[in-house]
């Protein structure tokens, strides 16, 4: 996918800060933050920062990646449910891939994600890594 | 809402086709349900095609395909839902004959895969997940699945020879299938042995890339009568759709595909049927452990039950409820926006009595499901022999 500067750049508050959007209404989470609450429909949110602690809900281990991912094949690749219900798909990092399991503590912490080239853009966001 | 029936069917060459471009692969689709239907022209044309501009640099279908065939001047449009994209355009088919606005549509699907690279052709593909929150972090479809198939392996006991029994019935299946692109059988073995892609799931877990296209003329009840011709009319009495969010994380229950659910119920509602009334399923199973989390979303066994169908060969043919008898998208193969209407021609060929070494007995009803990306799109359609 293209990593247009601005495109990268307007995802900066929940890929640099954990920002996500916390419903008015229903006080769902919704991250990123969204204009309407997945939960209620709801249009008046407040900004929250998500705590980054976490677990792995369930996980694979990409063997065949997509082109972009070539160098960093196998990783890990998980559905992690943090402390507040938020869900994110994210690699698991620092880990032996054979040891990760469901159920695991992980934390997220902030990593480079992907880069355009040598001159392009270089995408960061957030990895999950053993807690 | 007028009574709809499918009146013609026809498939292009399936596979990898390189002496064929999209347009001459979709305009041998047409021309062989027109010839099939007896008709000379339609009021419509509907096409399913996923994403013709990342394939082949090619978008505004309707009126390129339009022409292609000879008929330009008539309504034509593309619809998109990944690879939903078939079913959607048969709902839009539908909906146009129901309505009374035409009498006579074509409703088909097409997609050309083979003239991109592998590496291009997975990033058309991840173009149906979440760009920004799955795709970015190194998604890649067979990633997605591989977590569905986890969940559901770590919760209901699901075995990973299961989820490759599932891929060996349906190369059985296929094998009876002279329009199957993988056409030989293979072992639970073979499966297990094959490439990892993305643990847990192995090369012969995923279906192929595919370059196809598939057509079904709609016609009004009445007129649909005087084309029979001795044929049995096959009557589309029920088609639902749902959506979800795209995004795999963002369902409560990685185990199931809720639009899947919805979109049934829909369809039965339409048709005042149930899950037990179905004969004879073609279900996309674009990975396996797709077909296993399908049936019990389709409500065709309870939830957890669907590792153990293909293993006690509920699911084969002869079984009790065979599926994917032509093969499935994984012996059949899976032209992404061409597979919501291929299964149309199977149920069409299976309930005229004409489908020979595949056929299942007494077929009077059966069930098309269809799905996009993870499941975030679905259309389900009960498909049946008018008395
Ligand atoms: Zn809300």
């Amino acid at each position: 996918m293209s990593l247009n500067p601005a495109r990268v750049a307007r995802e900066f508050p929940s890929r640099y800060r954990l920002e996500a959007a916390k419903c008015a209404g229903c006080g769902h989470v919704a991250f990123p933050a969204r204009l309407v609450c997945p939960a209620c429909r709801g249009t008046k949110h407040t900004a929250v920062t998500l705590d980054p602690a976490g677990k792995v809900l369930t996980f694979t281990v990409i063997h065949v990646p997509p082109a972009e991912f070539k160098g960093q094949a196998p990783y890990v690749l998980a559905v992690v449910e943090l402390a507040d219900g938020v869900r994110v798909t994210c690699q698991v990092a620092d880990v032996d891939p054979a040891a990760v399991k469901t159920g695991m503590p992980v934390s997220l912490e902030f990593r480079r994600i992907q880069e355009d080239g040598e001159a392009g853009v270089i995408a960061y966001g957030h990895k999950a890594v053993p807690a | 809402m007028r009574e709809v029936a499918i009146v013609g069917i026809g498939l292009s060459r399936w596979g990898e086709v390189w002496d064929a471009s999209l347009r001459s692969l979709w305009t041998e689709a047409a021309l062989a349900a027109l010839a099939d239907a007896g008709v000379d022209t339609v009021d419509s044309i509907t096409v399913g095609c996923m994403s013709p501009g990342l394939f082949v640099g090619q978008e505004h279908l309707g009126a390129l395909l339009a022409d292609e065939l000879g008929m330009p001047g008539v309504p034509a449009t593309r619809v998109e839902s990944a690879c939903a994209s078939g079913g959607v355009a048969l709902k839009a088919a539908f909906a146009e004959v129901a309505s009374g606005m035409a009498d006579i549509v074509l409703a088909s699907g097409v997609e050309k895969m083979t003239d991109v690279s592998g590496d291009e052709c997975t990033a058309a593909l991840a173009t149906a997940a979440d760009a920004e929150l799955e795709v970015f972090h190194g998604a890649s479809f067979p990633g997605l699945y591989a977590m569905m198939a986890r969940a559901h392996m770590e919760r209901y006991g699901t075995t990973r020879e299961q989820l490759a029994m599932v891929a060996v019935k349906n190369h059985k299946h296929g094998s009876m299938n002279p329009r199957a692109q993988y056409r030989q059988e293979i072992t639970i073995k073979d499966v297990l042995r094959s490439a990892k892609v993305a643990d847990p799931l192995n090369v012969l877990d995923c279906s192929p890339i595919t370059d196809g296209a598939a057509a079904v003329i709609l016609a009004e009840l009445s007129v649909a009568r005087k084309l029979a011709k001795g044929r049995p009319v096959v009557k589309i009495t029920g088609i639902g759709h749902a959506t979800d969010a795209i995004a795999l994380h963002s369902r409560p229950d990685m185990t199931s595909i809720p639009a899947t659910t919805k979109a049934a119920q829909r369809a039965f509602a339409m048709a005042g049927k149930g899950p037990q009334d179905v004969h004879f399923v073609e279900l996309h199973d674009c990975f396996t452990i797709a077909e296993i989390v399908v049936l019990e979303s389709l409500g065709l066994c309870a939830p957890g039950e669907g590792g153990k169908q293909a293993e006690s060969g509920r699911t084969a043919l002869g079984g009790a409820l065979p599926v994917n008898v032509s093969g499935g998208l994984k012996s059949k193969g899976h032209p992404v926006g061409a597979t919501g209407i291929a299964q149309m021609v199977e149920l069409a060929t299976q309930l005229r009595g004409q489908a020979e070494k595949r056929q299942v007995a007494k077929a009077r009803v059966g069930l098309a499901q269809n799905m996009g990306g993870t499941g975030a799109s679905t259309v389900v359609t009960v498909v049946e022999v008018a008395s």
